[in-house]
Order: structure tokens, then C-alpha cells, then sequence
């Protein structure tokens, strides 16, 4: 009898077809995800009561999940390695949690929380990891890949030691000497974002069959480039094939289009899950889904298929996979970007674009924004995946207040000015990494981390040495005439003008990079994920823009007279005497140096040629890269002293901003996103007590904050609403906080795996506060 | 309150100096001291906090006594000040604006209107934190242009009230009394009358004060009371101007009798807010 039952249910089943009830659309012509959406999608106007609590099944697989993280965390924060096998897409068996009630699968090892070898990044880098932790690389492995493969690293490093100009005038690499750091250069470069979508839309056989049919189409008399083409494309199908592969491996035929909410969610996780099975990029990012998955579940919620508790079931357990997702990383990467990130961005919300310049339409809310969200409430705060709300004016205010709610309760949220993108990417783009826009499937870039700005400065000051080591990076910069007190004009002009000089040294070094990256440690499975045209931006950072910001109102404000050490003629302090203008108190005497900062380097930038044309764009974003910024960087002319940490991104520096919460946040906002198109990071926190005296008028305060920030211009900001007092306690006691989350640069972290130093400065930063 | 009953030393009465310093300044240009950008807990929604130099009181627990003294060098005209506003419209919403606060921005009442005046023409929201211890004429002026009055209530027994402030209470409450008959009726719709609390403990938390208290919230109309727990976080202010603070000793209140207090008065039908 009851096999009776499951047989029918199974031909039930059967008899589904992919698209049932679907609005036709260019989108059954061709891949196009945006406009299925846009056919299909189901506005939410409403609140958050429709949510539902955890299913026992969320409860059971979520404890199992605890008890694996708690004893990550025990072991110093490494479950295991597999030292034995180099991870591809099909390297590995499938790996559970608590099969029974997992309802969607998939770990990146066979075993969840076990770390992976990506080698073709580079082996060194992989082995130093694996000694760090006390473990070995297999002797093949080493053989393979020291002696016979030429990894990423190789390439750029035998071009580094071929190039003279990439040396100092000292005869040091000048990648050494704290100019240009965190360049991806020995691992993976990441910020790639896959439509992970197109797997459960189409399914791999009609994404296959279309890269094929391109393939005669387009690249059809075999030249140099065409050959190079095909030899990508070639890759990217051996790569979806693996993804069919690995799927099989766990029950799945991810060659058809999902069926059902399940499968959908369930097929764009294997999309991603090849990925991070691939590459261990800083950060690999998940896009846009929420729209995405709400219209097969609001099919299925409608035909009674599921109902919203299994719907919400299914979304749990999707964001469980995505906190376990885990990357070998070694120890300077660990100080650069601290707390384990993987920055899973996921971004929801949003507006519809509009006619040429892409102005606000429908809102494109739905339930599973809600439902996303609802997940920080289900299994408690968590610094992944990386939920990014779009914000827009036009938002319904029921999705404005409980975002703003999560955001207070859990300090896990990051809000970006989706008014301020959309014009440039359209209604169908998500966010890698922190603040970096394109459009899903249609944009990538080449990551290139940042460049340390108030080093160029010091450099200026200092006839081309280096300020702490004193070695001579730059031939040919005159000593400084005015030398008692600096003078605005000498130091600003020299400062810009090396201020190119850098530029060009940074464009190709990026060059460099991107070319072998490409050509040794090539993305398969997320390229087969994005058109075959795409658009590229070259993605350059800048560090410290609030430092150089202070430094020169003060040269130009006050009296900065420079302690010269008089045998090596470099300035080992600063002191001011008078009174200056701070970048974050909305005055325009130092807010308008910020802005030309921005400009003038995009403008250095331009001049140099990129690799494959891709377009300059540049972030104020740091990471958690802000300390070891400073670490490496002596006294400047503002007053910070050496080896102090910078502020994080976009931020002014700490406690600075005097002028209350919106002073700084209209300074910030004034920075302009058109010189800054890879994004600009603030991060703000402000106790509880401040913002509101209840819940009630907390969440309202915030919703109107975030609506000024963004009418002003604003382009990010992460919300940290907590009390110093709980950070402090969690430094004392971390076994109190084992969930305890704060944004600090474009991302979350668990308080608790931040080192001593990095939870200090996160502490020392400006928390607005007020008494009443 | 026996305590600062008994030794008068604390209680205050003005020098004549100090009463040189208490009388208002009618003057088109502000004495202003600073600003908050960001005010969530001086008025509806999020305000821009206007703090005027001068207060016409003196009380003996004053977190703002920084403020109270007038120092001619932060001089601005009204529309100067109203700029400094206008960059911030955006984050008000439908409910935010503007707080005048202080020391107490009667002490300044022309200027005060004046700024008013611009800001209702520019359709910002206006609130006014005052303790209403001004003349009838100058609340007549000023009446038209605030959208919430924010009146803190001190003490029901003038003479203690005198001690605490340095002013008896007769003129504050007739005044608040006339402020009630007048909001909320068809001359001005939609303007709000808060009222605040400070809970001193030993002072205005005794029983004798609570049930003036009770019986006087009776006679008014009121948008809601907002109880303000008294705390030593302006106490270093004090320490700062080389004055002496003389409650010292004096701690918070307790969390239960902040509730207690809370509960009697939703109890007689108040909307209370607490910052929780």
C-alpha cells in the first residue's frame, strides 16, 4: 500500500513539467534570467507575519551544524583538511550533515567543514596554510605542482621578475614595500559572480547545447583569437558537465530545469557549489535569487504543493550550506581579512528599472526576501551569507522596517543605494564581495584589493623612501623646500603627481595578474555561467582616504611641522599646532579634499591601458586589511601615529566625527560613485539607546537614517547597532558569544574569531552614542 | 529632598551676578552652542538638536551645565542656522525636524521665533524643549510655529522647585496649563504637547510629589510623558567649568521604581515613553 502511494506520488512528479503556469517570455528563446524574473515575479507589499518558526527538521540538521561549528571553533578554527586530493568539481563523494533531514545537500568535501587544496592559484602559498595548521601536503601533489604545472603564481611572478620597472630604485620588488597589497597574485582572485540561476532555469544540457551552437557561430574561422575563444569556451562545458556529474553523485539530474521550489533552490545551489569546489577566491559571491526562487514558490505555495513552512524549510537549510562553506587560507591572508570570510553576497530588494536611465519601476520585493532575512531569526545571527539589502526610497515600508529591524537585532545587515546603481547596471545585477555591482551573468571584474594612500604621501614627504624602513622606492623626488612647516601646495601638488606615477605601476601590475589568472586558474564553472560577451571592470581600491583627507587640512589649516631625523632625513612625527577641519563632520573645507582624492586617482587610473579593455573602477574599501594597513605605516601628517590602525573603507577616522551620526554620514555620502564605481564602504555603529528609545522607534529612526543616507548619495553602509560594553565582555568571555556578529568592512564576522588586535580596533571606533 | 532642604547651602538662590546671566538676550543673531545631528530622543522621528546658549534656571542636576552660560563667540543669524538644518532634510521622514533645545531656547526669544519662522516656511518640523519659564507674550509669539512643545516638569512644591532651579514653578505651570488649552484645538490641529519627568530619587520620586504629579496631569491635555531617569553622565561638565556638583552621592534610580512609576501613570490612562 504504501509503495502504492510513493509510486504515484513519484509519477506525480514525473508529470511535472519545469514550466507549468510560467509567463511566456524572451526568456524561453534564450538565457535570460532577468526577464523570466521580470515575467513571473510576485510583489510583496505586506509585513513579516506570514513568516513561520524553524521546521523540527531545520531544528535537528541547524544542531548538527551547531555542534560541528563548536568544535571548529574548539580546534583553534579547523575541522580538517584533505591534503590528499586537489578539489575540482567531481575531486570529491558527496558529503552530508544528517541526510535524514537535509532537504537541500551538498558540501564542498565529503565531510562538511573540511577544507579543500585549490593548487592551480599556487602550490606555495597552499603549503605555507597547511604548516601553519600543522598539517602536509601529499609528496605527489607537491611533485605535481612544483615540477610540473605551472600554477598562477609562477606565471605572475616570472613576468614580476623579468620586469625592471617592478623593481625599486633600491633593487627591492616593489610589491614588498607596502605600496600595493593583498593583490591576487598567489591565490585565487574571486569577486566572480555566476548566474547560478541558469542551472535551475534551464537545466546544464540546454546551457551546454548553446555554449556549442556558439561556438561555430561566433568563432568560426580559426585565427588567434577566435582559437583562444574557443579554447575558454571549451572549459566552461567541460566544467558544466562536471556540474551534471557531481549532482548525479547525489541523486540529482541537473541536466533539466528544476521543477519545484526544492529543485530550484537545490539546482542553483550545485551551480554554486561547483564553484567553491573550484575556487577559494576572497570572495565568492551567491547574486541575485530571491525574486528568483519566490516565483516557484509562490507556484507551489499556490498549487499546494508546499506549504510556507516548507518553503521556509528549504531557504534555512540553503543559507546552512552557505554558512559552512570554508576555504583553506593562510596566515597573512587571515590578518588581511580576518573572521573566515567567504562573502556569500546575496543582495534582496530592489527596484525595477525604467526606461534609458534606469529609474525606480516596481519594487522587487517578495516573500523571499522576507524569508532570507527571516533566517538570521531562525538559526540566529550569522556573518554568512553576506545578505545585502537594495535599498531604494521607493521600497514598501513594511520591507524597510523589518530589514531595519534584522539589522538592529542582529548587526548582521548591510545596506546599498540600489537608486545609485540600478542607473549603471540595470535591474538584474548583485553585489561580490562588499560594495562591487554588475550585472548577474552580463559583468565581471579584476579584483585587485588597494593601494595604500597616506604610504604615497609619506613617500612624498620623504624624497621617495620608504617612511620606515628607509629605503628608496622612488629615484628623483627633491627634498621638500618648506621643511619647518609643511606648505599645502608643495606637498599636494608632489603628492598627486606621484600620485600617477603609482596609478600606472598599479594598472600593470593588475595586467599582469589578470592574464595569467586567466590563463592558469581560469573560473570553468562560473564563466559557463555568464554570457559568452561580457563587460569587465578592473577593479582598483584605495586604503586610508580619510588619513590623506586629515593630513592635508591640516597642512592646510593649521601648522604641521615635521620631527626630521637627522641622519636619515625622514619624518618621523608630525605635530600640529591650530585647529582643522576632520574628514565626517560635513564641513566642506576637508570634505572636499575627500572628493578630489576620488577624482584625481580615477583619473590616473584612465590613462593606462587595461588587460582585455575592462573598465577602470575603483573602491574605498579596506576589509579588515585597515590594521595591518596601519601596522605598515608611519606617523602622518594628521596627528595618527605610526603603526596605528587606519579607519575602515570610506569611514572617517576614529572619533573624529564629532558633529553626531549624520555629519558623518553626509560626509561620507558626498564621496562621488561616478570616480567610484567598485563601491565605497562605510561602517557605522551606534548603541541601541541612541537611535530610539523602543524597538518601535529604533526601527523607524533607522529606516529614516537609511532613507536620508541614501537620498544623499550614499552608496553603502553597514549598520552595527550594539553597546561597546558587549564587545568588551565578549573579549573576556567568547564562550558567552558564540553567535555574536558585527559588520566591520563590507562583511560580518563572528566577534569571536577576530584576533585580540582587530577586536580592539573594532572596539576603539566610533559608536554614536547619547545619554537621555 | 530632605537632604538638600536641610542644608541650604545647596539650594539655590542667584548671586546678583548670576542673576545678570539669567535674563534673556533679545537679539536677532543666536548665541548657539552646538549641534546633533542626530537626535532620536529629543522629539518625534529623527531631529536635527539645536542647542541655544542661556537658561533662565539653574537646576542642581543639569546635564547640559555647559550650556547654561552665554559665549559670544558662536554668533549666528537664524537663516545661517536654518542652512545648517536644510542639509539634513532627508533624513527626516515624515515625522522628524528640528529641536530647539539648550540651556532653554526662551532665553533667546526673538532670535528663537525668527528661526522658527524660517523653518516652518521651509515646512520643516519644529519641536521646542523648554521649561516654559518666560512671559505669556513671548509663548503667544512662538506659538504658531512649533509643532511639539517638550516641557520637562520639575516640582509641585514651589519652594522646592525654587530649590532644585533656582525659580519657583507658579509661572512654569500657568503657562503649561495655557499651552494645553491651546494645542490640539482648531487654531493649531496638530501641535503636540510632551511632557518629560526627570525621576530624582530622594527629590521628585517622594509620594507627596508623584500624587501632585497624578493629580496635575489631570487638569492638562498632553500628547505623553517621557520618563527621564535621572544620570551622573553630565556630572564631568561640572568638574570641567571648575563647579561644584552638589548631588553628589546621588544615584540612578533603581529599574522597579523607573516601572512603578511608569505603571501608575499608564495606569491613569498617559502614554509613557522610556528609553529602554
Amino acid at each position: 500500500m504504501s509503495k502504492n502511494i510513493s509510486s504515484r506520488a513519484a509519477q506525480k512528479k514525473k508529470a511535472l513539467t519545469p514550466y507549468r503556469k510560467f509567463k511566456p517570455g524572451t526568456w524561453q528563446k534564450a538565457v535570460d534570467v532577468s526577464n523570466f524574473i521580470k515575467k513571473n515575479y510576485s510583489v510583496y507589499n505586506g509585513d513579516e507575519s506570514f513568516l513561520v518558526k524553524p521546521t523540527k527538521k531545520t531544528v535537528k540538521v541547524w544542531g548538527k551544524t551547531k555542534q560541528l561549528l563548536g568544535k571548529e571553533l574548539k580546534k583553534g578554527g579547523l575541522l580538517g583538511v584533505d591534503t590528499k586530493t586537489v578539489s575540482t568539481i567531481t575531486s570529491h563523494k558527496p558529503g552530508y550533515i544528517d541526510q535524514k533531514n537535509e532537504s537541500i545537500v551538498g558540501v564542498q568535501a565529503d565531510k562538511p567543514l573540511v577544507r579543500t587544496l585549490k593548487a592551480h592559484g599556487g602550490i606555495r602559498l597552499v603549503e605555507r596554510s597547511l604548516e601553519d595548521l600543522g598539517y602536509k601536503i601529499s609528496p605527489e601533489i607537491h611533485k605535481i605542482y612544483t615540477e610540473d604545472v605551472t600554477t598562477h603564481n609562477d606565471a605572475v611572478f616570472d613576468m614580476y621578475y623579468s620586469w625592471d620597472d617592478f623593481f625599486t630604485a633600491d633593487k627591492n620588488l616593489f610589491r614588498k614595500e607596502g605600496l600595493i597589497t593583498g593583490l591576487p597574485d598567489n591565490y585565487s582572485r574571486g569577486r566572480i559572480i555566476g548566474d547560478y540561476r541558469r542551472v535551475a532555469l534551464y537545466g546544464i544540457d540546454r546551457l551546454v547545447e548553446e555554449r556549442k551552437a556558439a561556438e561555430n557561430k561566433k568563432f568560426d574561422y580559426m585565427n588567434e583569437e577566435n582559437m583562444r575563444a574557443r579554447t575558454f569556451l571549451h572549459k566552461q562545458i567541460r566544467a558544466l558537465e562536471d556540474m551534471k556529474k557531481m549532482a548525479a553523485s547525489y541523486g540529482f539530474d541537473v541536466g533539466k530545469p528544476a521543477r519545484d521550489t526544492k529543485e530550484a533552490i537545490q539546482w542553483l545551489y550545485f551551480g554554486y557549489l561547483a564553484a567553491v569546489k573550484e575556487q577559494d577566491g576572497a570572495a565568492m559571491s551567491m547574486g541575485r535569487i530571491d525574486a528568483f526562487i519566490d516565483i516557484y514558490a509562490e507556484r507551489d505555495l499556490r498549487d499546494g504543493r508546499y506549504g510556507e513552512d516548507e518553503i521556509q524549510q528549504f531557504v534555512d537549510d540553503f543559507v546552512i550550506k552557505l554558512r559552512i562553506v570554508r576555504h583553506l587560507r593562510h596566515p597573512e591572508y587571515n590578518a588581511l581579512f580576518a573572521g573566515d570570510p567567504t562573502w556569500i553576497t546575496c543582495v534582496l530588494g530592489g527596484m525595477t528599472a525604467v526606461g534609458p536611465r534606469g529609474k525606480a519601476g516596481k519594487s522587487m520585493v517578495t516573500k523571499t526576501s522576507f524569508r532570507m532575512l527571516h533566517t538570521l531569526e531562525n538559526l540566529g545571527p550569522a556573518p554568512e551569507p553576506n545578505l545585502t539589502v537594495l535599498w531604494s526610497q521607493d521600497l514598501p515600508e513594511g520591507f524597510k522596517d523589518y530589514s531595519s529591524r534584522i539589522a538592529i537585532e542582529s548587526s548582521s545587515l548591510q545596506f546599498e543605494n540600489d537608486d545609485l546603481m540600478r542607473p549603471y547596471h540595470g535591474d538584474d545585477y548583485g553585489i561580490a564581495c562588499c560594495v562591487s555591482a554588475m550585472a548577474i551573468g552580463k559583468e565581471m571584474q579584476f579584483f585587485g584589493a588597494r593601494c595604500n594612500l597616506p604610504k604615497l604621501l609619506l613617500l612624498a614627504i620623504n624624497q621617495g623612501r620608504n617612511e620606515l624602513t628607509g629605503g628608496l622606492v622612488l629615484d628623483g623626488v627633491k627634498p621638500l623646500k618648506n621643511r619647518a612647516v609643511l606648505d599645502y601646495k608643495e606637498v599636494s601638488t608632489r603628492f598627486f603627481g606621484m600620485m600617477d606615477w603609482l596609478a600606472k605601476k598599479y594598472v600593470e601590475t593588475m595586467n599582469v595578474i589578470h592574464y595569467s589568472h586567466d590563463n592558469y586558474h581560469y573560473e570553468n564553472s562560473q564563466m559557463a555561467l555568464h554570457d559568452i560577451d561580457i563587460h569587465r571592470f578592473m577593479a582598483f581600491g584605495m586604503a586610508g582616504m580619510s588619513i590623506v583627507a586629515d593630513s592635508l587640512s591640516a597642512i592646510k589649516h593649521a601648522k604641521v611641522r615635521p620631527t626630521w631625523d637627522k641622519k636619515t632625513g625622514i619624518a618621523k612625527d608630525f605635530k600640529i599646532v591650530g585647529s582643522w577641519p576632520a574628514f565626517g563632520n560635513n564641513d566642506a573645507r576637508v570634505d572636499s579634499i575627500a572628493v578630489e582624492l576620488c577624482k584625481k586617482f580615477t583619473k590616473s587610473l584612465r590613462k593606462y591601458p587595461t588587460y582585455k579593455d575592462a573598465e577602470h573602477s575603483l573602491s574605498l574599501l579596506t576589509i579588515t586589511a585597515n590594521v595591518v594597513y596601519g601596522k605598515h605605516t608611519g606617523a602622518t601628517p594628521d596627528g595618527r601615529k605610526a603603526h596605528e590602525p587606519f579607519a575602515p573603507g570610506a569611514n572617517p577616522m576614529h572619533n573624529r566625527d564629532k558633529c553626531g551620526a549624520l555629519a558623518s554620514l553626509n560626509s561620507v555620502a558626498k564621496l562621488p560613485y561616478n570616480f567610484c564605481r567598485d563601491g565605497i564602504s562605510n561602517t557605522f555603529s551606534i548603541t541601541p539607546q541612541t537611535l530610539g528609545k523602543n524597538e518601535e522607534m529604533r526601527i523607524e529612526n533607522l529606516s529614516n537614517m537609511l532613507d536620508g543616507y541614501f537620498k544623499k548619495g550614499g552608496h553603502h553602509i553597514n549598520v552595527n547597532v550594539l553597546n561597546r560594553e558587549v564587545l568588551e565582555d565578549a573579549m573576556k568571555k567568547p564562550w558567552k558569544y558564540p553567535q555574536l556578529t558585527i559588520r566591520v568592512s563590507g562583511y560580518a564576522v563572528n566577534f569571536i574569531k577576530l584576533t585580540k588586535e582587530q577586536q580592539k580596533e573594532v572596539i576603539s571606533r566610533t559608536f554614536h552614542k547619547k545619554f537621555y | 529632598m530632605l537632604k538638600i532642604l536641610k542644608n541650604r547651602r545647596f539650594c539655590k538662590t542667584l548671586t546678583p551676578s548670576e542673576q545678570k546671566k539669567v535674563k534673556p538676550v533679545h537679539k536677532l543673531t543666536g548665541m548657539i552652542h552646538s549641534f546633533e545631528t542626530f537626535g532620536a530622543l529629543d522629539g518625534p522621528g529623527v531631529r536635527f538638536v539645536v542647542f541655544f546658549e542661556g537658561c533662565p534656571l539653574r537646576c542642581v542636576y543639569c546635564h547640559n551645565r555647559d550650556m547654561l552660560d552665554l559665549v559670544d563667540h558662536s554668533m549666528m543669524t537664524a537663516r545661517e542656522l536654518l542652512e545648517e538644518v536644510r542639509d539634513y532634510k532627508p533624513y527626516f521622514g515624515r515625522k522628524g525636524g528640528v529641536t530647539v533645545s539648550g540651556g532653554d531656547p526662551v532665553f533667546q526669544p526673538k532670535f528663537l521665533l525668527e528661526f522658527l519662522k524660517l523653518c516652518k516656511k521651509d515646512r520643516i518640523n519644529t519641536a521646542v524643549d523648554t521649561s516654559l519659564f518666560t512671559s505669556q507674550k513671548v509663548l503667544d509669539s512662538i506659538l504658531p510655529y512649533v509643532d511639539t512643545f517638550m516641557v520637562s516638569l520639575k516640582h509641585f512644591d514651589s519652594g522646592i522647585h525654587k530649590c532644585l532651579t533656582g525659580v519657583p514653578n507658579e509661572q512654569i505651570l500657568e503657562n503649561l496649563r495655557y499651552l494645553s488649552s491651546y494645542v490640539g484645538t482648531a487654531k493649531r490641529p496638530k501641535a503636540k504637547l510632551r511632557l518629560r519627568y526627570l525621576i530624582l530619587p530622594g527629590y521628585t520620586d517622594t509620594r507627596s510629589n508623584l500624587s501632585a504629579l497624578r493629580k496635575f496631569l489631570r487638569e492638562v491635555k498632553f500628547e505623553l510623558i517621557e520618563l527621564l531617569p535621572y544620570h551622573t553622565h553630565g556630572v564631568y561638565k561640572w568638574e570641567e567649568l571648575g563647579l561644584r556638583y552638589s548631588l553628589e552621592g546621588v544615584k540612578a534610580p533603581s529599574k522597579a521604581s523607573v516601572q512603578r512609576i511608569k505603571k501608575m501613570l499608564e495606569k491613569e490612562g498617559h502614554k509613557v515613553l522610556l528609553n529602554e
